[in-house]
């Protein structure tokens, strides 16, 4: 029993975390909204070079072959800056996906190509527009198209950065991969969309922290009341006791059993509500200047709200948790049970 | 990362299970707080569990522990539960003062008081707060005048758990003429001394469990501080950082409630409504939560990492799910819930009980307001 991270994943995330804050700043952010961009080729390119989209495909499709433990501290990285490229379906869910079908496949061969994934827990499909291909689901069958061969239909989101639509297609128009095990999907984007959520609940927290201990009002800064430390150090606390179930979650995901599944949806349930509080915190800390599209906190507050409701609902995640608590035994020494020890 | 116990730590976990089946009264013991018999017969049961070695698993074994590091003691904790064995009527002294003591006291010190502490044959109160000092602990009155070899010891305490039928008492108390944190030593004196009298004081659900202390000149000697003169205070935070941290609440705790709960949802979901199950669910998540994060910890400090201010958010997030989770059991109950253990409807598990003592959570050990101050300035860097 070992419950913490090895030097090579905690440079992995230092890795991250630094090509992140040089290249998403609020600065770069800006631009993009006001250009309706969802990409950032520079950003893009640098993400490519550093072998981000490589970290999760196994090695005989040429990529480096790590686990979701790995992918999971990358996509909360993403989230500390709100990333606004596909990085976490693209590169988490979707290519892996087709690894699993087709290893050879030309697309894989290029670490740049972004590929979306039209998975059935979700009725909009994020950056079709700009993938390579998008990952289309048919009584788990897996098709591939390109985004010319099927129809799309703009179904615009709250969050700027994020571009929806959906998608009309036929058989005849798409390459048939065979079935596709999108169960491993579905847990793997919920695994990383929950980890995306630690780094936008504790970005949206830093933020406030910030701008508590500059801004003055009665004569102090905001920070030193308490009523705002108690707002943020709520936050705070929910954060904390997610951070663990997102780990135990990334180690488990292999196992997929009932305690496996019930830990992905736990995770995702607990650090989306850590991001969507976190967020709403923020906010009333910044006053009406969090209410302004001028400060960034809303961006945070809508990527949560995104993907709160995507990749699950958490009612959905919830009847995932009632399974594992009525159907396996319970209690102290269940912590790290498996199913198989069970049966 | 390796979520899986290692062979040792399985075998560790089928000897202490063994041992608790063979060993665990079969009928409850009456509360510790209850009565003097209720007391006694805790204090039978920790000399039960020092025969077997299992007084306090995580000291050193020259002072009466097992040397097990904290995962083992995790799995002990998670062991005790289950078995439903009962309360650790010294958990002041084995949880709180035994760690602080292994880190601050001298060999002589450890060897006098801690072995007597793992037998139960010494059981612990802890005498920190007063009248003017509770959330603001630097403001003590109570005072610690040198005599030669001696301290004479002078004040009032209050709110001392179990202080009624224990043995000794930790102090913070202070040079006489000194200010907030400075001056400060912890000291220890029996609670049967010359000069002590204790006073019990009901709590809301009429048990004795706390007393208020009056000190009159009672005499202890100067072996009986830990750490240095005027080093009290920060000796202090050291213990309040196992409390609030770790040792306190071991997850095992809500993990046996948590399947308790959804044992009782099973039972009544035919006519309990039916938005309650979100709240069931909510609660083992919690358990399971809380349970992961000590693991993480426990990780890290056997990798060489200190606990630090993070473990305010241990205090918050126990005591808040401790509430929630009693309050559903009391939601689902419906009309019964109100039933005391003694009525003849009452649910077997006390959960009404379980509530009232969930509702002093946020309070002991330093309350959640100021928990979440320490939070703030210390985790989050904001200004005092
Ligand atoms: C069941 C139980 C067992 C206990 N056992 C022990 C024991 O064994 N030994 C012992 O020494 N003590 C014990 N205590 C006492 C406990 O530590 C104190 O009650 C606690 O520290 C709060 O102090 P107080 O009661 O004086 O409340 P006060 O300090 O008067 O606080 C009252 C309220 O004001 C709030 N408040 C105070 N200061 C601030 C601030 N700066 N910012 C925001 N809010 C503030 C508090 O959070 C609280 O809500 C026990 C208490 C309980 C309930």
């Amino acid at each position: 029993m070992d419950f913490t991270l090895n030097d090579e994943q905690l440079m992995f995330a230092e890795t991250a975390r630094s090509l992140f804050a040089d290249s998403s700043t609020p600065d770069h952010w800006r631009r993009m909204m006001e250009a309706g961009e969802a990409i950032d080729p520079a950003r893009w390119a640098s993400i490519v070079e550093t072998g981000l989209t490589l970290v999760l495909l196994p090695e005989n499709a040429g990529g480096i072959g790590l686990a979701e433990s790995d992918f999971a501290l990358i996509a909360q990285e993403a989230g500390y800056v709100v990333l606004p490229e596909p990085l976490v379906e693209s590169a988490g869910v979707a290519a892996p996906t087709l690894a699993a079908l087709a290893p050879d496949h030309p697309l894989l061969a290029d670490p740049a190509a972004t590929i979306a994934i039209a998975h059935p827990a979700n009725p909009y499909v994020a950056n079709a527009d700009s993938a390579a291909a998008i990952l289309l689901h048919q009584e788990g069958e897996a098709f591939l198209a390109t985004p010319d061969q099927v129809t799309l239909t703009a179904q615009p989101s709250i969050d700027p950065f994020r571009r929806l639509f959906t998608v009309e297609w036929s058989p005849q128009n798409a390459t048939a991969l065979g079935k596709a095990d999108w169960d491993l999907a579905f847990d793997r984007a919920s695994l990383f969309n929950a980890a995306f959520g630690l780094g936008l609940a504790q970005r949206a927290v830093d933020l406030a922290v910030d701008y508590a201990k500059e801004r003055q009002q009665f004569g102090k800064p905001i920070g030193s009341y308490q009523a705002v430390k108690h707002h943020l150090a709520s936050a705070q606390v929910t954060i904390e006791f997610a951070k663990p179930v997102v780990a135990a979650a990334a180690a488990e995901i292999g196992t997929r059993d009932v305690q496996a599944r019930a830990r992905v949806s736990h995770a995702k349930i607990v650090a989306l509500e850590a991001a969507d509080k976190a967020a709403r915190a923020s906010i009333q800390v910044h006053g009406a200047m969090g209410y302004s599209w001028e400060v960034d906190v809303h961006l945070f507050l809508k990527r949560a709200l995104a993907l709160t409701q995507s990749w699950g609902t958490p009612a959905y995640h919830r009847a995932r948790i009632a399974t594992r608590i009525f159907t396996q035994p319970m209690g102290p020494d269940q912590t790290f049970a498996r199913e198989a020890d069970n049966a | 990362m390796d979520l899986t116990y290692t062979p040792e730590q399985q075998a560790f976990r089928a000897e202490v299970r063994a041992w608790l089946e063979a060993h665990v009264p079969s009928a409850p013991l009456e509360h510790f707080d209850a009565t003097r018999e209720g007391f006694e017969a805790h204090r039978q049961w920790e000399k039960t569990l020092k025969s077997g070695d299992w007084g306090m698993v995580t000291w050193p074994r020259e002072y009466g522990g097992r040397g097990l590091d904290l995962i083992q003691w995790l799995i002990f904790e998670e062991e005790y539960y289950r078995a439903g064995a009962p309360g650790r009527v010294n958990q002041n002294g084995i949880f709180l003062l035994g760690p602080t003591l292994i880190e601050f006291g001298t060999h002589e010190q450890k060897q006098r008081f801690l072995p007597k502490m793992a037998s139960g044959e010494e059981i612990w109160a802890q005498a920190w707060s007063e009248p003017q000092a509770g959330s603001d602990l630097a403001g003590v009155r109570a005072t610690a005048t040198r005599d030669g070899d001696d301290y004479i010891l002078n004040g009032h305490k209050i709110w001392s758990s179990r202080a009624v039928f224990a043995d000794w008492a930790f102090g913070l108390f202070r040079e006489p003429g000194s200010e907030r944190h400075k001056g400060m030593s912890l000291i220890f004196f029996p609670l049967d001394a010359p000069g002590v009298t204790v006073n019990a004081i009901k709590k809301i659900n009429g048990h004795v469990g706390f007393a208020e202390i009056f000190l009159e000149n009672v005499r202890v000697p100067a072996f009986n501080r830990l750490g240095d003169e005027g080093q009290g205070w920060h000796i202090c935070m050291a213990t309040a950082g196992f409390e609030r941290g770790l040792m306190l609440r071991s997850p095992a705790r809500y993990q046996v409630a948590a399947k308790k709960l959804a044992a009782l949802w099973q039972a009544h979901k035919e006519t309990a409504d039916p938005a309650l199950e979100a709240d069931v669910v909510r609660a083992h998540m919690n358990a399971d939560a809380y349970a992961l994060n000590i693991y993480q910890t426990a990780s890290r400090l056997m990798a060489g990492a200190k606990i630090g201010p993070e473990a305010s958010t241990n205090k918050i997030f126990w005591s808040e799910l401790d509430i929630h989770l009693t309050q559903t059991a009391l939601s689902i109950l419906g009309p019964q819930a109100e039933l005391t253990h003694e009525a003849p409807d009452a649910s077997p598990v006390d959960w009404i009980d379980d509530y009232i003592f969930a509702l002093a959570g946020p309070i002991y050990a330093g309350s959640n307001e100021i928990q979440r101050n320490i939070i703030a300035e210390r985790m989050l860097g904001l200004p005092r």
